[in-house]
């Protein structure tokens, strides 16, 4: 038996520092639901991921009465719906999500992502069907999560289609301004996307995983800011290990929840995201531990050095508790979903460029920010281009989520409620960049992408 | 099925026997037993084994809830593998 402190703590975590796991992610190919007809497609996609997912909510609820961890959101990733629907002659694919969206909600799942392209090297006309289509999808479903992939180190970025996306951002927040302009809040532009992420609103099932496979996400940012506060005089490199032992508890935790879904559902484990997630809920914050570090306000000078350090640690602690790390793997640092991010930006401590330097030290972007709604697509669309540079520079992931909150400027927020929080709406720098936005074409790989 | 119980509260007369008679009328065995208390704060750890159990693992943690709640105190039941994996190398 584990030692009477060992189970002491796991039950302390839990019930004092909220201790859960994130998302039970079941990927699922649609590759074999590929057809001219769109009706026939449609059909065949709603009824493998209403017979993929049949008992997905079911188990993972099971495992978490049993464990006595909760497990919080229960989704599904599926393939990149614009080699789906590329085989029909549809001009808009929001038909295609209105079937994930039914199917989404005939298992129960919370979100369900991979209304999604992928276009670092150029689009296909179903790549570009599928993006033009993305307002109008994430405006008439509740549960479709898109994304679309712009960059990679190996490809460069895709200078076409950061632009277009300047303006897809925009018209996503237009079309669902009377509802807090949520639908941008459900689009992720990605730079080195992952196929096996398990986390939205970025989640695609990639065409290299197996026809069904269990992701798990783990989180934990309340356990890691707990064990630091009981050191307060520790050195750095003291409280990276610290970290590094907190972080293989709660990777174990969520090694064992997905292998143990998993084979219940009678599929592959894929892959453990050991993502310090945060939300709303006080003590549930990333930004609270990068203070407890000793930086005042979060988004002050030494932010971003104790964010490497952090990133850093949970990496190393995840990756010795499971062998099967992938995803997106680091610190989460999305504006509205964690209450010390909320605090900061709301008494302006921490700005859209300190966020940006934030993101080359850890996973992921620029992430559930509100900005003016007014804010030129253009400018969207170089901020887009800047995140993704540091992703391909860096040979990591970046993304971007930008919220332009139609009707609102600076000192408004847009409230969403729930894990989604609230997002005071942050200013942006307005230097022109339509110049540059609008030479298109792409900005080449960089020199260290080739390795061959 | 192995199991961990935990009980968290306020010390108080018969609270390991309103456990363990739940535990016996679910055909649960006790393996081990250890206990604290700490500035009047109780606690208990319980190693249990659930193979010849009667009823459903939801409905014993239901009407150890349910006792915990009658008693003022925190009543946990969870599956042994998760402290294993947690705490071991």
């Amino acid at each position: 038996m584990a030692l009477f402190k060992d189970i002491m703590e796991t039950v302390r975590m839990i019930d004092k520092e909220n201790l859960d796991i994130r998302t039970t992610t079941m990927g699922i190919s649609l590759l074999d639901c590929i057809d001219h007809d769109p009706h026939k497609s449609q059909t065949r996609i709603y009824d493998k991921i209403t017979h993929s997912a049949e008992h997905l909510v079911e188990e993972a609820d099971k495992i978490a009465s049993e464990i006595g961890i909760p497990i919080v959101n229960k989704r599904i990733s599926v393939t990149p719906m614009a080699l789906i629907a590329g085989a029909t002659d549809l001009k808009n694919y929001a038909p295609f999500a209105e079937t994930l969206d039914r199917a989404a909600a005939e298992v129960g799942v919370n979100y369900i992502g991979g209304f999604s392209a992928l276009v670092p090297k150029g689009a296909t006309k179903a790549d570009n069907i599928l993006i033009q289509s993305i307002p109008e999808a994430l405006a008439s479903t509740e549960h479709v999560c898109a994304s679309v992939n712009i960059g990679s180190t190996k490809a460069g970025i895709n200078m076409d289609c950061v632009k277009l996306m300047g303006h897809i951002v925009k018209q996503c927040a237009e079309l669902t301004k009377d509802n807090e302009s949520v639908g941008a809040s459900k689009l992720v532009v990605f730079c080195n996307a992952v196929e096996d992420n398990p986390f939205m609103a970025g989640a695609f099932h990639g065409v290299g995983q197996p026809d069904k496979v269990l992701h798990v996400g783990v989180s934990g940012p309340g356990v890691v800011k707990v064990a630091l506060e009981k050191n307060q005089h520790a050195t750095m490199d003291e409280l990276a290990e610290i970290i590094k032992k907190t972080a293989f508890k709660i990777t174990r935790a969520g090694q064992f929840v997905g292998t143990t879904v998993a084979k219940r559902l009678n599929i592959p484990f894929g892959i453990l995201d050991l993502s310090l997630a945060p939300t709303p809920a006080i003590g549930d914050s990333v930004a609270r531990i990068i203070e407890e570090m000793g930086i005042q306000h979060c988004g002050g000078p030494g932010t971003t050095a104790a964010l490497a350090m952090l990133n850093d640690a949970v990496k190393k602690g995840g990756i010795m508790a499971s062998t099967s790390v992938g995803g997106l793997s680091g610190a989460f640092i999305p504006v509205s979903e964690d209450e010390g991010m909320i605090s900061a930006a709301r008494n302006g401590h921490i700005t859209i460029e300190k966020l940006e330097a934030m993101t080359c030290v850890c996973s992921v972007g620029l992430d559930m920010i509100a900005i003016p709604g007014d804010t030129p697509d253009d400018t969207i669309s170089a901020i887009i281009a800047d995140e993704a540079a540091i992703g391909m520079v860096n040979n990591k992931t970046t993304a971007c989520r930008l919220i332009p909150a139609i009707g609102k400027t600076v000192g408004d927020e847009v409230t969403y409620g729930g894990l989604f929080g609230s997002a005071p709406v942050m200013p942006v720098n307005l230097s022109d960049a339509s110049v540059f936005v609008n030479r298109g074409g792409k900005i080449p790989a960089p020199i260290h992408s080739f390795k061959n | 099925m192995r199991a961990v119980v935990t009980v968290i509260g306020k010390d108080k007369i018969g609270v390991i026997y309103r456990v363990s008679e739940i535990l016996s009328q679910s055909k649960v065995n006790i393996e081990d037993i250890s206990q604290t208390i700490l500035q009047d704060v109780f606690t208990m750890v319980m190693l249990v084994d659930l193979s010849k159990s009667n009823c459903q693992f939801s409905e014993l943690k239901d009407r150890l809830d349910a006792l915990g709640k009658e008693i003022g105190m925190t009543i946990r039941i969870q599956n042994e593998d998760i402290f294993n994996a947690m705490h071991t190398i």
